[in-house]
């Protein structure tokens, strides 16, 4: 958690609203193409910035594909209970999960997250899945894969590698989630640290 | 939160905070598997020196949907009826490494007691204490109140309190620590409480409480109720003649037949009637009241394992802080990926 009080640190723009909408368009096509069309697609966003992403992905493919309803395909994952660091971290309350009526079981499911770094998010995202049916196939889309694994994990759609030192600090900023100070919305993904 | 002792010093953020958590932790009851891994080996031991049914299962149905183990203990058929202490029995239960202690004792504050000794370093919840306390009834009460509220607002009920909910709770208010646990949460989440009972069942310094009384159950009827909870006349306390006779207590305080039909004649359509279990039919409440639509009395006891969820999880996944630091996180505009 940062403190409230620390001097204001170098931050670095990274990706701006349109370069989001560039990786969120080829990703979109990336998921279609993997999948061979829209057949049984279910994208299931990781609270809190996986859910807008996935809703927008969701609003891309049926942009290009018309027989898909986007709010039919979209869903969001709590994985909360599931995470390893519970002892450890502080509680905090857990998101609702709200899956597509159509459920998931036989589905390919595409979780969808906001940034990839040790991957023991998506690992409890998998632990969450296994309780709530059976995905005939699950893949994993995120904007920012910023290195530092340490479980054997990987992205099969990624927005863009961003090679990091891990005292830095990756921050998505989404419209649907964020306001600048000023109170207006932003979209743009930031680095901050001591690089 | 370390312990959950009382709703009286529960402040507003962490009452709403329990009852957002467990409005997520109902929605496992609805899934195929009903179990999260979020306690999974944390041990929970029931410590019950006072019968109970509904509250000790519920528990246990709680804590073994979080995955964790649950050691069942009553007093009777153990040594507390060789004569060991409470304290015995918390450094036994602490030996044995207990992460939380669910305890109903037949003495006001012995939730407490535990909590401010060094006996035992666990969380303490109170699952009733005499005539004292019963939190966890409060919150699955103000959980089942607050989702029929925000329905017939037409909104969610995720982060709602309970302003300008008129409840009445009527019946055996001296002995029930079941209303004196919802007199203070309801009270912190807005509502406004209206206490009637006969004089003899009411407590000294009542009048200080934070919400109205009245002796007169058709006249605050009459004035209008959002909920009516009925309380249980508590037949294993009365050492004394609080009330001349069971027909006259039912006439007056219980909520009969006749009075099921007033609601309709005053065109309160959606009053709920609520009871914390377990009921005595034809005497605080009429076998039709109880199995009336308008009655909450199962869904009280299927909120009781979400709150109970809710609570456990809070208590128990590593949070020994006020909410203000991690409340801010959640909803803040800024937050990081940095655990991730």
């Amino acid at each position: 958690m940062t403190s409230v009080t620390s001097a204001p640190v170098p931050a670095r723009v990274v990706l701006s609203q349109a370069d989001i909408d560039r990786a969120l368009t080829r990703i979109a096509h990336e998921i279609l193409e993997a999948n061979k069309g829209s057949q049984d697609l279910v994208l299931l966003g990781i609270p809190r910035r996986g859910y807008p992403l996935a809703a927008r992905l969701a609003e891309k493919i049926a942009a290009t594909d018309p027989t898909v309803d986007a709010a039919a395909i979209v869903g969001q994952l709590d994985v909360t209970m599931f995470r390893d660091d519970l002892s450890h971290q502080g509680t905090r309350p857990p998101y609702p999960t709200k899956l597509p009526r159509t459920g998931i079981d036989n589905k390919v499911v595409v979780l969808i997250d906001d940034v990839l770094y040790s991957g023991r998010t998506i690992r409890a995202a998998l632990d969450a899945l296994v309780d709530l049916g059976r995905p005939r196939i699950v893949r994993l889309a995120v904007l920012i894969d910023r290195g530092h694994r340490e479980l054997p994990i990987r992205a099969d759609h990624v927005g863009k590698n961003l090679p990091t030192s891990s005292a830095e600090k990756v921050r998505v900023r989404l419209e649907e989630t964020d306001t600048a100070p000023g109170g207006t919305p932003v979209n743009e993904v930031v680095i901050e640290g001591r690089s | 939160m370390k312990h959950l002792l009382s709703t009286e010093d529960l402040s507003l953020a962490n009452a709403i905070r329990i009852l957002d958590t467990a409005e997520e932790m109902a929605a496992v009851g609805d899934r195929e598997v009903k179990k999260l891994p979020a306690l999974r080996g944390r041990t929970v031991v029931n410590l019950f020196f006072e019968d109970s049914t509904r509250t000790r299962i519920s528990f246990e149905a709680a804590a073994k949907r979080l995955s964790a183990d649950v050691i069942n203990f009553a007093a009777k058929g153990s040594s507390v009826s060789k004569g060991e202490s409470l304290k015995d029995t918390a450094q036994t239960l602490s030996a044995m490494g207990a992460d939380a202690v669910v305890i109903r004792h037949w003495a006001s504050g012995a939730p407490h007691r535990l909590a401010a000794t060094d006996w035992i370093d666990a969380a303490v919840i109170n699952a009733g204490d005499g005539t004292h306390e019963h939190p966890t009834q409060a919150l699955l009460d103000a959980f089942t109140m607050r989702r029929h509220w925000s329905r017939l607002a037409g909104t969610g009920s995720e982060g709602a309190d309970l302003k300008g909910m008129r409840v009445a709770i009527a019946g055996d208010v001296l002995h029930s620590r079941v209303a004196r646990s919802n007199v203070w949460l309801l009270r912190t989440l807005g509502a406004e409480v209206t206490l009637v009972a006969p004089p003899t069942l009411l407590p000294i310094g009542v009048e200080k409480w934070p919400c109205s009384v009245s002796y007169n159950m058709d006249e605050t009827l009459e004035q209008g109720v959002d909920a009516v909870m009925m309380l249980r006349v508590q037949g294993e306390r009365m050492n004394a003649s609080f009330f001349p006779s069971t027909r006259e207590y039912s006439r007056r305080w219980g909520f009969d037949d006749n009075r099921l039909r007033s609601l309709d004649a005053l065109g309160m359509k959606d009053t709920i009637i609520m009871h914390p279990g377990p009921m005595n039919r034809g005497l605080e409440i009429s076998a039709a009241a109880a199995d009336s639509p308008r009655s909450t009395v199962l869904a009280q006891v299927r909120n009781g394992v979400s709150v109970r969820m809710a609570a456990l999880y809070l208590l128990l996944s590593g949070d020994t802080r006020e909410p203000a630091a991690p409340a801010l996180a959640y909803a803040g505009t800024h937050s990081t990926k940095e655990s991730n």
